[in-house]
């Protein structure tokens, strides 16, 4: 056997001066956020408070001082920083990111919440549902740059599927609605494959461009024809959550994941058949080669552009279904523009995931914990202008895409169009 | 695809007339520059009019299309409803077409001429007492500082953390709706006696003159057409001259085509993208600036009104170049000023334009795909721009 | 779908190429192409860079189609319509740049596209594939870890995996393009050790390469191509170097650059203890010392890959050292940016000219003012001066033999030898204190390497010190007063030109210490 590390020389692992630079600003955005937490949500801060697991009585609770809840996170977050400055955490960073969103919106929860309770059950319901229509979106997008297409147009992909399923949910069947909503998304990914393989138009215009012809189809057809016959044409009802029983009867999680409507339950399951199948299948291999090299894998005979043609239809679906999701699982009706950006939040969460199924699941859900916190928090009354809490989701991409992208690789041939001779 | 690949030529092919090169960009020819939009906008009439059919029926496609051209072209009325409109249109896809030839996606036009438009109309209802002179300029400035800071924060995050600018000016437009919503309600902005968001009103020092008021035509003084138009036809030539004719435009264009060989060259490469993102940013908010200080004289949540959306087409339209985005905003102003006298005309509701819009668009970015419909041959290859998603 | 024993094929299978032709715009790659080559031979594939050596092999292999002419195999017509056809004909082909993925580990590079499968969803069976590779790597005595990554694997390795992969597929006629480039003088005695022992079990080789003294040692027959034309076939034990020199460009061709000896003189570039990591943290240049002086010409040889690129970046400005220092006439350089660089008159002709040497959408004369434009005569405060830039690279045009018609055009369209002489231009037509040139002739025809070639020494002579670094051994040999040997990022050897011999560098460029 050859012996490799002979010949690779020493390997002492230094980080790159982009990648120092990124791990200091977020060592120091960890010891700021100790600074702040203690002295805006610990220092003055009286009462308790409540955080309540479940509705029932002899259901969990735990009561608090809301001043020590931010004192002890002030410094979590101070070991964090310290610890981000010197070492860093590697692979792990995205982990400790999130798991660290999680602390300070726990914390500001308690403060909010001073002299109060607050449900915790209800809250992470709303996140998983929040988070639905971001993991579907982020799922697309995994999908699609696997085989190294960069997909902008996720937004009107979701825009359109929420539009079919609405209007086909009326018309015919919810049922008929999503897959009408499928349907729909996956025309509108061929759309944006044609133009990115075909005619190698740059990925990202293309992707705009689906996004600006979505909008603009929908909102016109909405106004011209929805408003003026909503009965007959926008009026699709909502599917109301199922129970899974057995498993919704675990405490306190069980509620929150077993007892959702049927797109969550397809999430989790397009989670796990896509791990597998990327990792582990034929296809997965295959795919996965025409995004890292494709010119080697048709060297081996393997058609890079069908491949490329046929997951980002595959995309395009996933998008279409969780499109569906806006109108006929939560809203019951289409309203024009009604994704409001959920489909570029899905992309920073397939990079804050690192490509991977399941990393973009995590990632949705930190994100929709992040809406969830502003809906629950505007209930609240905190004295923070509604205002700012609408733009909490985005912010928080801002800071995830700043803090992250780089330290995670996506898919070598990302971006690039194939051009065969 | 590596010279070691191709086979080697000794004579490369004859290059263009040397007047067409001087103008630049690279590689034009009339067929890619003239004749493929014009066959856009004409593919995109053609859909538009199949639509018309399907929603409305046959006999709603004439009388909408007339008033369409009437609205935008016949009499000084429709002209200067095109014209003004057309203004902030330049502005914005001036903003959007400067970040691709940097190779940045300024796709934050909307916010930053939000916030342009903010600051804007704050300089403009303060300071009673000042002549139009000093006033206007002022407040222009201030709209042209508002947009910089909000294109000079995703332009810092993508040179120093590799941050994406798609996704972060996609993010800062949210913010900044939301922040307007904010700004609206608060007691020094909010106008007196209203409880709705709207900003006070901009005082006439600051507020941009019409231009078209001595024509010798009747309402001659009813014309909207104001000073803002004459203000972005020099900033369009000054972006010109920025780009072609100076060392910054060069160092532009250089991170733009190859950011490596800029660096090999000496450019700072991480500067020239916050400089581009920050210009991009105050030309948007010149956009904000010139509706907030014409003709809608305050601010009002959604006064963008998706014209930083817009910017994207004309820039692809004009094909990044300041004389293209020019022309692409006339057509788009057209079109928008067409399409209101549409809508009040006809049964064709002005939603219609946007999808004209959005299918110009799609003709434009798939050069290869109108040449296939019209069988039109020759032109060159249209280079690809994206280099995935880190620095 | 494979059959259990890998590596077989065929033993008496003969393979023609008919009368193929094959035109791309402006330009004819292959002009009635005949060769033939039959199982248990190697014939060598000689001809110059854009000769047509690739794009004869692309259609063997199915990535091109022919406009004429037949690929015949064992006097049936083959129809090749992507590679699958090829491969299953028993076509394998090694390329120049490996065809590898770097984030997939050896086996899974080796079966991709005919990946043994288990079950309904096409789950691979990932241990019947590593046994597969054991066997092929112990059978051909190619050693390798089945589950390494791609990515951390030197090079010569690499290629190994690349031999797998084509006898994985039961390839009976093997070809391989320019294989030698990345492997030193050891590790290519290794390979044609390899190269024969295939041979012996009957495979058809063809061996594609520019090198005159490797085919003549391990072809049977050699075919010579020039300019698409075959123009000359030879037997290896009669012909000479020169010979096959005279064929491959069509004119006696001098082999060695003329030159007198050199006049050195100050100091011009000292590096002292210079420490560079790669962009994955690993050290790459290793403590390294040397100095250049006026008027000498320092080559540095060693197999690409050994820190050479990452040396050139840290002395060039746009990579950073992590210690050590580097002085221009005494001044300290070694945070220097290109920019400053370049108002200290140092030139860089850099490794890819495509990706940093040249903005290819950009015209002649924005290239030629690309790293000069900021300062008088170029512009004038903010504003560029066109006029004078574009009379600039007319002057050059001429000066520098660039084939072009004028400096309008984009730089894209320029061949590979022209584009290089662009930036020679650009490099050399101002005051050079310090000319660093990183493989300044890779990849373009023989006429502009002569060309370069004699501008170097010319700017030598005018006092310039020159460093350049090559992994052609020959261009060292060549240009060079002086010799460093590059390995691992130490500079392990250094010899005066007089004193140097191809296999004692070649020790040295393998890291044996002599």
């Amino acid at each position: 056997m050859v012996d490799l590390t002979a010949v690779t020389g020493s390997v002492e692992l230094v980080r790159a001066p982009a990648e120092v630079r990124r791990a200091r600003i977020l060592g120091i955005t960890y010891l700021l956020l100790a600074v702040v937490v203690y002295f805006v949500f610990a220092a003055g801060t009286d009462g308790d408070v409540t955080f309540r697991f479940g509705e029932q009585a002899g259901d969990l609770e735990w009561t608090v001082s809301a001043s020590l809840l931010a004192t002890v996170a002030a410094i979590i977050f101070g070991f964090l920083g310290g610890v981000q400055l010197t070492k860093g955490f590697g692979s792990k960073t995205n982990l400790v990111l999130g798991a660290a969103m999680g602390v300070f919106a726990f914390t500001f929860l308690g403060w909010a919440g001073a002299g109060k309770s607050i449900g915790i059950v209800g809250i992470l319901v709303t996140t998983v549902a929040a988070a639905t229509p971001i993991a579907f979106g982020a799922l697309s997008g995994v999908m699609c740059e696997r085989v190294a297409v960069i997909n902008i147009g996720i937004e009107g992909m979701l825009l359109t599927g929420a539009f079919t399923g609405a209007v086909v949910g009326t018309v015919l069947s919810p049922v008929l609605g999503i897959i009408g909503a499928t349907l729909a998304g996956g025309v509108m990914a061929l759309g944006l494959a044609v133009l990115a393989i075909r005619y190698r138009v740059d990925q990202i215009i293309a992707g705009v461009v689906i996004n600006i012809f979505a909008l603009g189809i929908t909102s016109f057809l909405s106004a011209q024809v929805l408003v003026e016959n909503a009965s007959e044409l926008n009026n699709p009802g909502v599917l109301g959550p199922l129970r899974i029983p057995l498993l919704a009867d675990i405490p306190v999680l069980g509620r929150i994941l077993f007892n959702q409507n049927i797109f969550v339950y397809v999430l989790y399951s397009l989670v796990g058949v896509m791990t597998y199948l990327l990792f582990r299948t034929r296809w997965g291999l295959r795919s996965r080669a025409v995004g890292e090299h494709p010119k080697a894998a048709d060297t081996l005979g393997i058609d890079v552009f069908r491949t490329r043609y046929r997951n980002v239809f595959y995309g395009g679906m996933i998008a279409g279904f969780g499109g569906a999701y806006f109108t006929l699982g939560s809203v019951g009706s289409f309203n024009e523009n009604m994704t409001a950006g959920r489909g570029f939040i899905g992309l920073a969460a397939m990079i804050f995931g690192r490509w991977h199924p399941v990393g973009a699941l995590a990632a949705a859900l930190v994100f929709g914990f992040a809406e969830s916190l502003q809906i629950r928090l505007s209930i609240l009354d905190v004295g923070i202008p509604s205002e700012f809490l609408l733009m909490a989701p985005y912010v928080v991409t801002i800071i995830v895409v700043a803090g992250v992208v780089g330290a995670a690789r996506p898919p070598a041939a990302d971006g690039q169009p194939y051009i065969k001779q | 695809m590596t010279q070691e690949q191709m086979p080697t030529t000794e004579q490369p092919t004859p290059a263009e007339p040397r007047w067409m090169q001087r103008i630049a960009p690279r590689d034009v020819d009339w067929t890619t520059l003239v004749i493929i939009p014009l066959l856009a906008v004409l593919s995109a009439l053609i859909i538009g009019a199949v639509i018309i059919v399907l929603t409305d029926g046959f006999g709603a496609v004439l009388p909408a299309y007339w008033a369409l051209f009437k609205g935008a072209f016949v009499g000084w009325s429709s002209i200067s409803e095109t014209l003004l409109a057309a203004t902030p249109l330049i502005l914005a896809g001036l903003s959007v077409a400067i970040g691709f030839q940097a190779g940045l996606f300024n796709i934050g036009a909307e916010g930053q001429m939000t916030i342009g438009g903010l600051t804007a109309v704050i300089v403009g209802f303060n300071f009673e007492g000042l002549p139009l002179v000093v006033h206007l300029p002022l407040a222009v400035l201030a709209g042209f500082l508002g947009g910089a800071l909000w294109g000079f924060i995703p332009g810092i995050l993508r040179a120093r953390t590799g941050a994406h600018e798609v996704i972060t000016t996609i993010m800062l437009n949210f913010i900044a709706y939301r922040t307007l919503d904010y700004m609206l309600k608060l007691p020094f902005i909010q106008k007196e006696g209203r409880f709705d968001p709207v900003s006070k009103d901009v005082l006439d020092s600051a507020t941009f003159p019409p231009i078209l008021k001595w024509l010798p035509v009747e309402n001659a003084d009813r014309l909207r057409l104001h000073l803002g138009f004459i203000v972005a036809l020099a900033v369009a030539w000054l972006v010109y001259w920025i780009l072609y004719r100076s060392t910054i435009g060069f160092e532009f264009r250089a991170v733009g085509a190859n950011p490596h060989a800029a660096k090999y060259g000496g450019i700072g490469v991480a500067t020239a993208i916050v400089l581009v993102m920050a210009l991009a940013g105050g030309l948007a908010g010149m956009a904000g600036g010139n509706e907030t200080l014409g003709v809608l004289g305050r601010a009002t949540p959604g006064f963008t009104a998706q014209i930083g959306f817009d910017a994207i087409a004309l820039a692809l339209l004009g094909r990044s170049h300041p004389g293209g985005v020019v022309l692409a905003s006339i057509l788009f102003g057209a079109l928008r000023a067409g399409g209101r006298t549409m809508q009040a005309q006809s049964d064709v509701g002005i939603d219609l334009i946007v999808v004209v819009q959005a299918l110009i668009i799609v003709f434009i970015a798939a050069p290869e795909l109108v040449r296939a419909i019209y069988r039109v041959k020759g032109g060159k290859k249209q280079g690809q721009v994206t280099r995935g998603w880190s620095t | 779908m494979l059959p259990a024993d890998h590596g077989d094929g065929r033993s008496d299978l003969k393979l023609e190429l008919r009368n193929v032709t094959k035109r791309f715009p402006g330009v004819v790659a292959n002009d009635s192409v005949d060769l033939s080559v039959e199982s248990g031979e190697i014939l060598g594939l000689l001809g110059e860079n854009g000769a047509g050596k690739t794009t004869l092999m692309n259609i063997l292999y199915g990535l091109y189609s022919a406009d004429e002419g037949e690929i015949i195999i064992d006097d049936r017509v083959m129809h090749f319509e992507g590679p699958g056809d090829a491969i299953a004909a028993g076509i394998g082909m090694v390329h120049q740049h490996f065809m590898l993925v770097p984030v997939f580990n050896v086996t899974e590079n080796v079966v991709l596209g005919v990946e043994p499968t288990v079950g309904p969803l096409g789950t691979i069976d990932l241990g019947e594939a590593r046994r597969e590779v054991e066997e092929i790597s112990s059978r051909y005595r190619l050693e390798i870890d089945p589950t390494a990554v791609v990515e951390d694997l030197p090079v010569g390795i690499q290629q190994r995996i690349e031999i797998i992969k084509v006898l994985f597929r039961d390839a009976s006629i093997i070809v391989f393009d320019e294989p030698t480039a990345v492997l030193t003088p050891q590790e290519v005695e290794d390979f044609f050790k390899i190269i024969n022992g295939l041979k012996e079990s009957g495979k058809g080789i063809i061996f594609i390469t520019h090198k005159l003294g490797e085919v003549l040692e391990v072809a049977d027959r050699v075919a010579v191509l020039r300019r698409g034309r075959v123009v000359g076939e030879v037997d290896p034990e009669e012909a000479t170097k020169e010979q096959l020199a005279e064929l491959m460009v069509g004119r006696p061709v001098d082999l060695v650059v003329d030159k007198e000896t050199a006049q050195p003189g100050e100091v011009v570039l000292s590096v002292k203890d210079l420490l560079v990591r790669d962009d994955r943290q690993r050290t790459a240049v290793d403590h390294v010392s040397f100095e250049v002086r006026a008027g000498e010409i320092v080559g540095v040889a060693g197999v690409q890959g050994n820190g050479q690129t990452e040396l050139v970046e840290a002395l060039t400005g746009l990579s950073l050292p992590l210690g050590g220092h580097v002085f221009l006439s005494g001044e300290d350089i070694t945070l220097a940016s290109p920019r400053s660089l370049h108002r200290a008159s140092v030139a860089h002709v850099p490794e890819d000219r495509q990706r940093s040497g040249l903005i290819l959408d950009f015209d002649v004369a924005e290239n030629i003012v690309l790293d000069s434009y900021y300062a008088e005569p170029y512009s004038h405060g903010l504003r560029m001066d066109w006029g004078y830039a574009h009379q600039h690279a007319e002057e050059l045009i001429t000066q520098y033999d660039i084939r072009t018609p004028s400096s309008y055009v984009t730089a894209g369209n320029l061949s590979g030898g022209n584009q290089q002489k662009l930036i020679v231009a650009r490099e050399f037509a101002r005051d050079t204190k310090l000319i660093i040139a990183s493989q300044p002739t890779r990849g373009i025809d023989v006429g502009s390497i002569e060309y370069i070639h004699s501008r170097i020494v010319e700017e030598r002579d005018n006092g310039a010190a020159v460093l350049i670094v090559s992994s052609e051994l020959d261009e060292i040999l060549a240009l060079a007063d002086r010799i460093l040997v590059m390995y691992r990022g130490r500079i392990v050897a250094e010899v005066n030109r007089e004193d140097a011999t191809p296999s004692q560098l070649g020790l040295y460029m393998a890291g044996s210490v002599a």
